[in-house]
């Protein structure tokens, strides 16, 4: 057991730990943006099934025929994947009014299908799964000091940690189109007599939104991975979910929470291979206990955003 | 220069509203003088509201054409209103709680996509003191008092250069000291040019703060004369069309045995901060004792603790010879607890029907084996309509229901089983006179049939009217009683800002 406690397993476990967690940040961030604008997007899980889908695609499509940024290409390709799958869920959720249950999980059916159908489509079924080179990571600080392979990551990941929450923070808190969200997301006819428009703000939300959903799950393909498999998510979506009421829609809490899953995760993962005698579903699922325990205990009496699941329009 | 000297800012000529078969607004006119408050008066759905939607670009006339600065004005939307200089607050603030003063004050004003926070709080501070509002710009709105939110209101209308401010019914969420306030700050902002449409059905608050009244009834003019010209019995007359009668209340039965006693109650808010501190109070058979106070010094956590759904403390509370301090809401009601609610949508389930409504706190009784004995539900509700003169049918849902029946179900339904108690709080905040006056006759009979009952209300004058006693109540303490003829409102109001009888001692 004093294995635990050795700088090597501190060291693998903090690596692994920012490694889990950006998926994580990413949809987080999607969802924390969509939410503070009224609407709960459950299509998140889809969002990212199809963002991995996409990009492993477009990527491997793109590095067969030889083009250089073929990875890039395909994060961008995810991306335009998760834009549409928010414009979707705007045309149910704030065009239609549609119950925003209904239409998320119907856009993660979708996502799911769409995905699986086109990788049939594309690849066939081989006995080899198709793989493309994925991203390299970065070491800044070289990787031989033990801060140094902590810090040898993918550049996404630096993109989630040191843009994408300080941004969404910024977008939020200190911009025009964060206060008309965080307004139309509380109390849209305030927002609508103010000359705010409700819908198009709420669009702007979801399609930005499914942006970084998508990049989350196009993490998974084209760098943790470089493949694209049916389970790749793995319900990363349903955890970010919680992980926006566990934050109270507030981006840095959201990150903490994303490292917290992916601090337990990195966890269980080593203790798998300590050859505890346990069996290897309990530790597969002390990640999402520990989510649901924090969820029990930061999620009580949390203060839903005014307009939550309500589609807005004027009388 | 010509229309720098005109002297309306609005005028609403001949405006019909029809909403289905009623008729609104039948040929209304309105003309409001530049720098005058100017009360729009009637009782609750003599359409007061559905006018001012109607210049606030909420509703459109069917017929009709309004004016502002002697140009006709076409407004199809508030973002229209605000353009033409006309701002609206109503009793349901458009405010976004979790967001600060500022952030509600400059929403849809952000010249650039990057908002200086700093700044921003500057010019909002600047706003306030230009036009005497104070307030902080960096509060958050959910942790601001119900009259400083609506000072948040009316700056935000006036930082959209309203020149025109409609305030409906703005004192039926305030205390009398914020109330007192308000009119300070519309005097200030009256002599900065601002005109105010004022919506009320209050003739007092009428009679101080206007220039000119118009009076509606059943949607048409009945009325239109300068404030000074004209007193509280003309208005009343005209809002409803004939002579009103107070609630008059027949001498105190003689003392009757203690019904409700209360002996030093402690209980904490929500938030665990200590909101009763040791309460006594006891009310006899045959009598009416107001509990006087300004909102939130513990009349809710009472309130609650009386009527089986709060959390007491220490201290003990018994009806007749029964022990009720912990009891669950059905063992109070079972011990003779009859309880009408602060807030009446509360006190029904709003999807429900009347009948239902009607049954819902006695369901066992109305069971035919294991099913309800709908039949019977029907005729209980029949009868009930017909006693209480309930505008509305058995099927109806309660949603539906003005506030003033709404309120006489929950009556029906309390009274018709003759409690030995009776928990009354707010019973008649926004009704009309008539719905009030009702209320009002309805607990005085029940007085002479020996009811105790308590009346928590934050409306003095209800309160004096009323009370065969009054207890204050200054941060869960028991400030002082006095009886009913003692009562003046200086002596009231100083116990309920908490100065402790001792110092009344010296004139009484």
């Amino acid at each position: 057991m004093s294995d635990i406690f050795s700088l090597t397993f501190l060291v693998g476990l903090l690596s692994a730990t920012l490694r889990v967690a950006t998926p994580l940040v990413y949809g987080a961030m999607g969802e924390i943006i969509s939410e503070r604008g009224g609407v709960l997007n459950l299509g998140i899980e889809g969002t990212m099934f199809l963002g991995a889908f996409t990009g492993f695609a477009a990527a491997a499509a793109l590095s067969n025929a030889g083009v250089a940024g073929y990875l890039w290409l395909g994060l961008a390709a995810a991306i335009l994947a998760g834009m549409i799958m928010g414009a979707l869920m705007g045309l149910f959720a704030v065009t239609l009014g549609v119950n925003q249950h209904v239409s998320g999980l119907g856009i993660t059916l979708l996502c799911t299908g769409l995905a699986l159908f086109g990788f049939r489509l594309i690849f066939g079924e081989s006995d080899v799964l198709p793989k493309v080179t994925p991203f390299a990571q970065i070491a800044p600080l070289g990787a031989t000091s033990p801060a140094g392979v902590v810090l040898e990551q993918y550049l996404l990941t630096y993109i989630a940690f040191l843009v994408v929450v300080p941004v969404s923070w910024w977008l939020i808190y200190r911009t025009r189109f964060g206060l008309n969200l965080r307004a139309v997301g509380e109390n849209p006819e305030a927002a609508d007599a103010s000359g705010v428009s409700v819908a198009r703000t709420r669009y702007a939300s979801l399609v930005l939104g499914g942006a970084l959903m998508a990049v989350g799950g196009a993490f998974l393909s084209l760098a943790q991975l470089g493949a694209f498999t049916p389970g790749i998510v793995a319900g990363r979506g349903w955890v970010c979910i919680a992980l926006v009421i566990f934050a109270r829609w507030h981006p840095v809490r959201g990150m903490w929470g994303a490292l917290l899953f992916g601090g337990v995760f990195a966890l269980q993962l080593r203790l798998q291979t300590l050859g505890l005698e346990l069996p290897y579903e309990l530790f597969l699922a002390l990640p999402y206990l520990v989510t649901i325990l924090a969820l029990a205990l930061a999620g009580r009496n949390v203060a839903y955003p005014g307009a939550y699941l309500k589609p807005y329009h004027r009388e | 220069m010509e229309t720098r000297s005109y002297p309306y800012a609005i005028e609403m000529r001949g405006i019909v509203k029809r909403f289905g078969p009623t008729l609104a607004g039948d040929h209304v006119d309105l003309a409001v003088r530049k720098g005058d408050v100017h009360a729009l008066l009637g009782e609750n759905g003599a359409g007061k509201s559905t006018l001012m939607r109607i210049l606030y670009g909420l509703y459109h006339a069917d017929s009709g054409e309004i004016l502002v600065d002697g140009r006709p004005a076409v407004i199809r939307s508030p973002k229209d209103a605000i353009a033409h200089g006309i701002g609206m607050v109503t009793q349901h603030f458009a405010l976004a709680s979790p967001l600060t003063v500022t952030e509600n004050i400059i929403l849809g004003r952000t010249p650039n996509f990057r908002i200086d926070m700093d700044a921003a709080h500057a010019q909002v501070q600047a706003a306030a003191g230009r036009y005497g509002l104070e307030i902080n710009p960096r509060a958050v709105i959910g942790d601001l008092a119900v009259g400083q939110r609506q000072r948040v209101e009316i700056l935000k209308a006036l930082y959209r250069e309203a020149r025109v401010l409609i305030l409906d019914e703005p004192t039926a969420v305030l205390t009398p000291q914020e109330t007192h306030q308000l009119f300070t700050e519309l005097r200030r902002l009256q002599q900065q040019g601002l005109s105010v449409i004022f919506i009320s059905h209050k003739l007092h608050e009428v009679m101080a703060i206007t220039n000119r009244i118009t009076v509606l009834r059943h949607g048409r003019v009945a009325g239109n004369v300068e404030t000074r010209g004209t007193d509280e019995r003309a208005l009343a007359q005209m809002m409803v069309g004939r002579v009103t009668r107070p609630a008059v209340k027949p001498p105190a039965v003689e003392e009757g045995d203690p019904m409700l006693r209360i002996a030093d109650l402690h209980a904490a808010d929500a938030k665990g901060v200590p909101a009763l501190q040791g309460v006594n109070l006891t009310v006899r058979a045959g009598e009416i004792v107001g509990l006087a106070g300004v909102s939130g010094n513990g009349q809710s956590e009472l309130a609650h603790i009386l009527s089986g759904t709060g959390e007491a403390g220490r201290g003990a509370v018994r009806v007749g010879e029964k022990e009720i301090t912990h009891a669950d809401a059905r063992a109070v009601m079972a011990a003779g607890v009859g309880r009408i609610p602060e807030d009446r949508h509360a006190g029904v389930v709003g999807d429900l029907s009347v009948e239902q409504n009607l049954v819902l706190e006695h369901l066992d009784d109305f069971r035919r084996g294991g099913m309800l004995d709908h039949k019977r539900i029907r005729s209980h509700a029949r009868a009930l309509i017909d006693a209480y003169q309930i505008k509305a049918a058995p099927g109806d849902r309660i949603r539906t229901l003005s506030g003033g029946n709404m309120q006489k179900v929950i009556l029906a339904r309390v009274l018709e089983r003759a409690p030995a108690v009776i928990i009354v709080a707010q019973p008649t905040r926004g009704l009309d006179i008539g719905a009030t006056e009702y209320v009002r006759r309805k607990l005085v009979e029940q007085r002479s049939r020996g009811a105790a009952i308590l009346l928590i209300s934050e409306d003095l004058d209800e309160i004096m009217e009323l009370s065969d006693r009054i207890a204050v109540i200054y941060e869960g303490r028991i400030m002082g009683e006095l009886t009913g003829a003692e009562a003046t409102t200086e002596r009231l109001g100083l116990l309920m800002s908490g100065v402790a009888h001792a110092a009344l001692g010296a004139e009484a």
